[in-house]
């Protein structure tokens, strides 16, 4: 395997590739920009008739309450934990492939969560009823239910929100500095002296930053469990067939990484393309990973199957009828394409001619995230089409253009977001490159020419 | 006697650091080492040996926050609950610990993120004005080493810092 980064390049250079990525990216970028707002105008569009219209122009009913927006919150959350797995994790194992490409996986984590956020107000109907959620009374003294998952999934999606935005300014402080000094006019200047803080690079100033640093990131890691958790406890919690599964946490949790790792791969590509970042977003990183993805893609399919084997080999006759309905009912294309996209086309990961296969590997990772999206609507739909009850049973359900549009808009949401990002803010950690680039040329220094040098 | 700052920007760290050391072995009356600050691109540790080991008091900021978002948010909690009148509990227990303890834990990891970058800005010095001496060279790929002393000392200083391969040593008069 090659080089995950080259040592001789130059410090000034990276910070001149990286700024150059704030001003002029290719056309592409715009185009991607432009097709971002039309599906947001489809999705706002859609949102507007639906609040007009009430919520039956979805085509949810009694049976069918959450729909495709409850399926698509699970996934962008979800998508939300590639940024948790890159940047704390793999920092806290000191593996420093992750520098150059950890930045936008933290933008990635942010944004998919200011995604998710919006499929709680959609699904309401009602909007401005959300505060029932919110840790607040009302004017009876009525306090929410603190016993309920719906409102610990408040708590946690505010607090991952919040620290991750947090995690993802701190860690940029020292590249908004030297944005600051490198921009000298315009609005930018003043977003990054603002925002850069007075930062200089002092000893006291790195003294501090790599704890606080280390710090947040040793919290990140159980919070980014706990969130996907207390997701997973909304079905878990219920004795709904299908739900009542004790494995469902892990699940959610490999499943979250899982599909945030796919992403990384097709954001890695599309930036790497669009912003000329073939020296920071190299080959080698790419085979990580694509590699890293492969086993949890593994680990996925192995908590899929003891899924499936406890309800299979247990006495609860409702949850075998329920996985039976999936498998072979009206759900059944979906099921199955889940299963191949997310367990058998990972397998394609394996070959190494695949694993620096740009091309192929931006289908296999859109592929890879269209399984995990139908994992979740299969999560959902087929409980509710096929409860415990007969007379609640719906098997000819589906989702009306209103909810596919908003589902739709919701990646466009997203796109725009993420794009705005890497152009206002540099997507790769300039100080972090220069520090693995510092360490491998060090390391090289000291290697031994000859063997027996020793 | 006033005080000037003197600020020398190196290319190579180890010579930067070597600077340091011989600041630090050369004892020059009117200057005090508290009053040197390195600046550099990427984070050094390792420059503690020269500099002397300093402490960091983050964490404990974390530990507070941390215990008083736990604490707060586990107050809230069972203080709501046991304000609950018009919920009827049927026998289970008014403040339930086990769901609690979830939202407790929420709150202890925030409130541990939050105070935990509010130590960050307040030990680190953060917000601040900028020096009047800096160069935009040490965002880029230069060390600088930035003194404080008697103007008695520049000599001194300038030497060290020749000796040891600045590029550049800005001068200014201090307060």
């Amino acid at each position: 395997m090659g080089k995950d980064i080259r040592e001789d390049i130059a410090w000034a250079q990276i910070n001149k590739d990286v700024l150059k990525s704030l001003e002029s990216p290719r056309k592409l970028y715009w185009v991607i920009l432009f097709i971002a707002l039309a599906m947001i105008g489809v999705a706002v569009g859609c949102e507007i008739y639906q609040y007009t219209g009430g919520m039956g122009v979805s085509n949810k009913n009694n049976s069918h309450v959450w729909g495709l927006y409850i399926a698509t919150f699970i996934f962008w959350i979800g998508m939300s934990h590639s940024g948790t797995l890159l940047s704390a994790i793999l920092h806290l194992m000191h593996a420093d492939w992750r520098k150059p490409i950890y930045r936008f996986a933290e933008a990635m984590t942010t944004f998919s969560l200011m995604t998710a956020g919006l499929f709680v107000l959609v699904h309401l109907g009602r909007l401005w009823q959300v505060y029932y959620v919110m840790p607040y009374p009302n004017e009876r003294w009525v306090w929410p239910n603190f016993q309920s998952p719906l409102v610990w999934d408040m708590f946690a999606i505010a607090t991952y929100l919040s620290s991750s935005v947090l995690f993802l300014y701190v860690g940029m402080i020292p590249d908004l500095a030297i944005c600051r000094d490198n921009i000298h006019a315009g609005w930018r200047k003043k977003l990054y002296t603002v925002m850069s803080l007075g930062w200089e690079g002092t000893d006291r100033q790195w003294r501090n930053f790599r704890i606080t640093y280390l710090t947040i990131a040793c919290f990140l890691i159980p919070l980014a469990v706990s969130v996907h958790s207390i997701v997973a406890s909304d079905f878990a919690m219920s004795n709904m067939p299908g739900w009542h599964v004790t494995s469902f946490p892990p699940y959610f949790v490999a499943g979250a990484l899982y599909s945030g790792c796919a992403a990384i791969i097709t954001l890695f590509i599309i930036l790497r393309y669009v912003f000329r970042f073939e020296e920071y977003m190299t080959l080698p990183i790419m085979k990580k990973l694509v590699r890293l993805t492969f086993a949890i893609a593994m680990v996925w399919t192995y908590l899929n199957l003891i899924e499936f084997a406890s309800v299979w080999y247990g006495h609860d006759q409702t949850a075998k009828d329920q996985l039976i309905f999936k498998a072979t009912g009206p759900y059944a294309p979906f099921f199955w394409a889940m299963i191949f996209f997310g367990s058998i086309l990972p397998l394609m990961l394996a070959f190494k001619r695949i694993q620096t296969h740009l091309p192929i590997l931006l289908v296999v990772s859109i592929l890879l995230n269209v399984g995990m999206w139908l994992e979740r609507w299969m999560i959902i739909a087929p409980s509710f089409a096929h409860g415990h009850y007969p007379w609640t049973w719906d098997h000819d359900q589906w989702p009306s253009l209103v909810q596919w549009g908003i589902v739709f808009g919701s990646f466009g949401w997203f796109t725009l977001l993420f794009m705005v990002f890497c152009k206002v803010f540099p997507s790769v950690s300039m100080y972090e490159v220069k520090e693995m680039v510092y360490h491998r040329s060090l390391a090289l220094k000291h290697k031994p020419a000859v063997k027996g040098d020793y | 006697m006033s005080k000037r700052h003197l600020l020398a920007l190196f290319n190579d760290f180890d010579e930067a650091v070597a600077a340091i050391a011989e600041l630090r072995a050369a004892n020059i009356k009117g200057f005090d080492m508290d009053d040197l600050i390195l600046k550099s691109p990427i984070e050094h540790p390792e420059v503690e040996k020269v500099l002397g080991d300093k402490p960091v008091h983050v964490q404990w900021f974390t530990l507070i926050g941390a215990c008083m978002g736990g604490l707060l948010a586990f107050f809230l909690i069972s203080g709501a609950q046991a304000n609950f009148f018009s919920q009827i509990k049927g026998g289970k227990p008014i403040v339930p610990l086990p769901p609690d303890f979830v939202l407790t834990y929420e709150m202890f990891i925030l409130g541990g993120v939050f105070i935990t970058v509010l130590g960050f800005l307040i030990c680190a010095g953060l917000p601040a004005k900028r020096s009047s001496l800096y160069s935009t060279k040490v965002s880029e790929d230069q060390i600088g080493i930035l003194v404080k002393g008697d103007e008695s000392a520049l000599a001194a200083f300038k030497t060290i810092f020749t000796k040891h391969k600045a590029l550049e040593i800005q001068e200014e008069a201090g307060k």
